[in-house]
């Protein structure tokens, strides 16, 4: 019962979808809360009659870090890391462009390794470290890639920027950003429609080159 | 205007106005917001491409979790403005008002969406979107443009153009004629296509949406859902990318406000990708028959041009395919033909270079071909014909500098060393080729309203609801007022991208510079004039004429004694208002459009290197040459046009989506299968411009590259395989086995 207590205080933490929604659905269904301490099968059959229920029932407690911050929530299952990040935190800086890792869009950074956020699950991420292009920076002062983006223009409409970012950050520590076909090379996991390539690559050289720690 | 001073102060930074926002992931695109109580819309769509909706089975999906809703033909409210087309939904008196969605049980191509489901999450909406189960009557679909595009029956004819003698190219002495084809090329923008929809009441809409257009599409929902446009808010503060895909809103706009005025719920609706495919257009599939005759010392005598492309069923789609072979070179007799071929497909839009990137692959292709056979290089051969006035209407052009891209562009990829003969060069084991195409695009200019508004402490703000897809609107826009006031561009804001705003145009065909720029100068224009009256009426400026007095870092001074001066802060502060407030509108000029031809020129050069073994094509070196009139944001349009280029690439030698010709399927609806260029497939990239201002267009000077970028390049690549080869591909992408 304490570890239902402890989930629904996150419900109604952690329900942006819906505010309060979840919590009044499963006030509402009184008997069946009961049921729940009584035996498992009952407490089975009730999630099937009573959709507040079951889907907190299916819900995963995840606890990670989240640049630099412990955070605790809540997921449905099949919710991928892309979607949580973004709907859940509202960390809306890594995009969504096509949710099947062909665009790199959605790339972050779990444990120090890039990973396309919209192919990996949600739930698999309990206690892992997660960087976003929001936890780049250091307060004011943007991160040298950043700052290699911005004065070699290296992109234009921008959305595809997070993640090409977050690559490129990799890529030189990776020590896959020697020369410019190794970029290239390293880089093609991340789509820029606006055809920003040329002066990605610029950048990544010269925050490489910069010898600044990336 | 101080000519000499024009654009901002020099030596001041030209990185874009909204850079660190993008960087830091601060940029709010239209799926990043999130209204209070929002809730999330999922598309089912049609599985077959003809035909009509016997039965929806919809109650495992209104069972399934968390599902608010279902809308679809069986339960859509009526929607005012749908309701005269509705009553006759066999006429087809709705061209460019695209499908409305959910007003009958009909099914125009595969992939339409047939219902909506509203849920509590995202997830929850897939799952029963997933559940839906729609039968059919289905009728035999008509995808294949190849079988049916010389069926004159199913041709709608769209234009005919000739000037002196029909098919004078067979009376030439030298002469090439051939067919060239383009397949359909999808948009595909990083940004998927969203909308979040929210009522207040009954009669007051804000709309977040992806849109090259606010204000259009402003109009459109206030005209379809019978509101007054002023209760209709459209924001797009950031667009992420767009191409011409958001040009118009499509059914996934009107959906989503139907949708949430149903659960009186905000709803978001963001397009899957495999959506993206079938409900935002793209480049029409295209064939060409082009001829081009010429005396033997290289003088064009004859050019045939004609074209079929496709369009949907329910509404006719035509772009200039054929436009520029009638003016882009002087040439006597022309004749050009435009037809579209209706067929059980989503409808086509323009997209980066519209028809004129088509065209000029044909075009361009072919005066190469001209070139070998005249034994002239095909640099030459443009210069033989370079067009002194505009060959259709014999107007000069405002300004021209298409001969200095030539040579600029010559000199900058290493002309000289391109073999004459075609398959003679090799390096390092691999066949080397030199190719250039060129391109135009009209350089017109349109209407907008700019407010320019200066608070007591000297900041300059300035509003239009223009969106901007990722040229650098505002970047640009706050350059030409820091020209026009003489201050740091760091005091000036562009805000943009909110129908709130004053109206501004739709962004598209390489018009926005020109069009909201010269908006942006008159209102500064006006707001320098006012201070300076201001100063003029201040202590110790008494006696001195307007003449005297200048504006200039954030201050007006005056120009003999540069010590008297006074802030602009401070001028404010003396008009006794707590900040100026000024709303200026500009639009065309008839008097320059009557007597001048307005145009933007490019000319792209490329060198590949092709393997003679597998055919693989390398991009060697690429520069690209455009007279966009002046450069207002140099920084910015290098990008614009390097960005050009890769979607010239694209064109060449990776794009091309395909339908299933017995489904009416996209068979590559992924950009898994298909293929945009990678960083992998671009190498550096030149640019030049001239960078000669056209002050006949605008008071900047400016015509635009956005276009201009893309229009013959993919040419200019067919034409170095070419010369690297010795095979003509008239089919585009070019693919390695084609050259083998």
């Amino acid at each position: 019962m304490k570890y239902l207590e402890v989930q629904l205080m996150h419900m109604e933490k952690h329900s942006p979808d819906c505010p309060g929604e979840s919590r009044r659905n499963f006030i509402k269904q009184t008997t069946a809360l009961t049921a729940l301490t009584v035996v498992p099968s009952v407490l089975v059959k009730a999630g099937e009659q009573h959709e507040a229920i079951a889907s907190f029932l299916e819900k995963t407690p995840l606890q990670l870090e989240v640049n630099g911050k412990t955070v605790q929530v809540l997921v449905d299952p099949g919710v991928s890391l892309l979607d949580m990040l973004r709907e859940q935190l509202g960390l809306t800086g890594t995009k969504k462009g096509c949710d099947q890792g062909h665009c790199g869009a959605c790339i972050v950074h779990v444990d120090g390794k890039r990973v396309n956020s919209c192919l990996s699950e949600a739930a698999e991420h309990n206690g892992k470290k997660i960087t976003t292009i929001e936890g780049l920076a250091n307060g004011d002062q943007l991160h040298p890639v950043q700052e290699a983006f911005i004065k070699h223009d290296a992109f234009q409409c921008g959305y595809c920027t997070p993640g090409q970012i977050m690559s490129a950050v990799a890529c030189i520590r990776d020590g896959q950003a020697n020369t410019p076909d190794e970029i290239r090379e390293y880089m093609s996991d991340n789509i820029c429609r606006c055809g920003a390539y040329p002066n990605i690559v610029a950048a990544i050289l010269e925050a490489k080159k910069s010898g600044q720690k990336i | 205007m101080d000519k000499e001073k024009f654009f901002t102060p020099s030596g001041e930074e030209d990185d874009r106005v909204d850079g660190i926002e993008k960087v830091t992931g601060r940029a709010k695109y239209t799926a990043d917001h999130k209204p209070e109580n929002m809730v999330y819309a999922v598309f089912v769509t049609s599985t077959i491409a003809r035909g009509a909706i016997k039965n929806l089975q919809l109650s495992d999906a209104k069972n399934a979790p968390g599902v608010l809703e279902i809308l679809s033909h069986l339960n859509c409210p009526p929607v005012p403005g749908y309701q005269p087309w509705a009553k006759d939904p066999n006429k087809k008196g709705f061209e460019w008002r695209g499908l409305k969605p959910f007003q009958n049980n009909l099914v125009w191509y595969y992939g339409q969406p047939i219902a909506l489901v509203v849920a509590l999450t995202w997830e929850k909406a897939v799952k029963a979107a997933a559940l839906v189960k729609a039968e059919y009557v289905a009728e035999v679909a008509e995808t294949d443009f190849e079988k049916f595009r010389t069926d004159p029956s199913r041709l709608k004819p769209s234009g005919e153009y000739k000037r002196g003698e029909a098919d004078a190219f067979k009376k030439a002495e030298v002469f090439v004629e051939r067919e060239y084809h383009t397949p359909i090329e999808t948009h595909n923008p990083i940004e998927l296509h969203a909308t979040i929809a929210v009522w207040d009441g009954d009669d007051k809409l804000t709309v977040y949406d992806k849109s090259q257009g606010p204000k259009g599409t402003q109009s459109e929902l206030a005209r379809n859902f019978g509101l007054d446009e002023k209760n209709v808010r459209v924001i797009s503060k950031f667009v992420g990318g767009a191409f011409g895909s958001a040009l118009r809103s499509w059914p996934h706009v009107p959906a989503a406000c139907i949708a949430a005025k149903m659960v009186k719920r905000p709803v978001r609706l963001q397009l899957t990708r495999r959506q993206m495919f079938t409900m935002v257009g793209y480049r029409p599939m295209a064939w060409q028959y082009i001829a081009i005759g010429a005396s033997r010392e290289g003088k064009l005598t004859g050019i045939t041009h004609h074209a079929v492309s496709i369009t949907s069923r329910y509404e006719d789609f035509r772009e200039g395919i054929v436009n520029a072979s009638q003016y882009l070179y002087d040439c006597p007799n022309v004749n050009t033909s435009y037809k579209i071929l209706p067929q059980d497909v989503n409808t086509p839009t323009w997209m980066r270079g519209p028809g004129e990137a088509t065209g000029a692959f044909a075009l361009e292709s072919a005066l190469d071909e001209l070139a070998y056979k005249l034994n002239m290089d095909p640099v030459e051969l443009r210069i033989k014909n370079y067009a002194e006035l505009h060959p259709v209407n014999k107007l000069p052009w405002t300004s021209k500098f298409l001969k200095e891209c030539y040579d600029k562009g010559r000199e900058l990829v290493g002309w000289s060393k391109r073999p004459a003969v075609p398959r003679t060069l090799t390096e390092d084991g691999k066949l080397i080729g030199y190719g250039m195409g060129g391109g135009v695009f009209g350089a017109s200019r349109g209407t907008a309203a700019v407010k320019a508004v200066l608070n007591s402490e000297g900041k300059l703000t300035l509003y239009s609801a223009v969106s901007d897809m990722g040229p650098g609107t505002a970047t640009a826009m706050v350059r030409i007022a820091a020209g026009v006031m003489q201050m740091p561009a760091s005091g000036i804001r562009f805000l943009l991208g909110d129908t709130e705003f004053p109206p501004g145009p739709t962004q598209g065909g390489s018009t926005t510079t020109s069009t909201v720029g010269t908006a942006v100068s008159m209102v500064c224009e006006t707001l320098k004039a006012q201070l300076i009256e201001l100063a003029q009426k201040s202590p110790g400026f008494s006696g001195l004429s307007t003449e005297e007095l200048a504006c200039g870092n954030e201050t007006v001074y005056a120009k003999k004694d540069e010590s008297k001066k006074i802030s602009l802060g401070a001028l404010v502060t003396a008009s006794g208002k707590p900040q100026l407030e000024i709303l200026k509108e500009t639009g065309p000029d008839p008097a320059v459009r009557s007597k001048y031809a307005m145009n933007s020129f490019s000319a792209h050069f490329v060198k590949v290197a092709v393997d003679p073994v597998t055919g693989a094509i390398e991009l060697k070196k690429i520069v690209c040459t455009g007279d966009g009139g002046k450069i207002v944001s140099p920084k910015t349009a290098r990008s614009q046009m390097i960005g050009g280029a890769v979607g010239g690439i694209g064109m060449a030698l990776t794009e091309e989506a395909l339908i299933d010709t017995q489904t009416g399927k996209y068979l590559t609806d992924t950009l898994g299968t298909y293929h945009v260029p990678r960083h992998r497939d671009v190498p550096f990239i030149d640019t030049w411009f001239p960078d000669k201002p056209d002050l006949l267009i605008n008071p900047m000077g400016s015509k635009g590259v956005g276009e201009i970028a893309l229009i013959g390049f993919a040419a200019a690549v067919a034409n170095a395989v070419y010369n690297a080869t010795g095979k003509r591909v008239n089919r585009l992408p070019i693919k390695p086995g084609m050259l083998v």
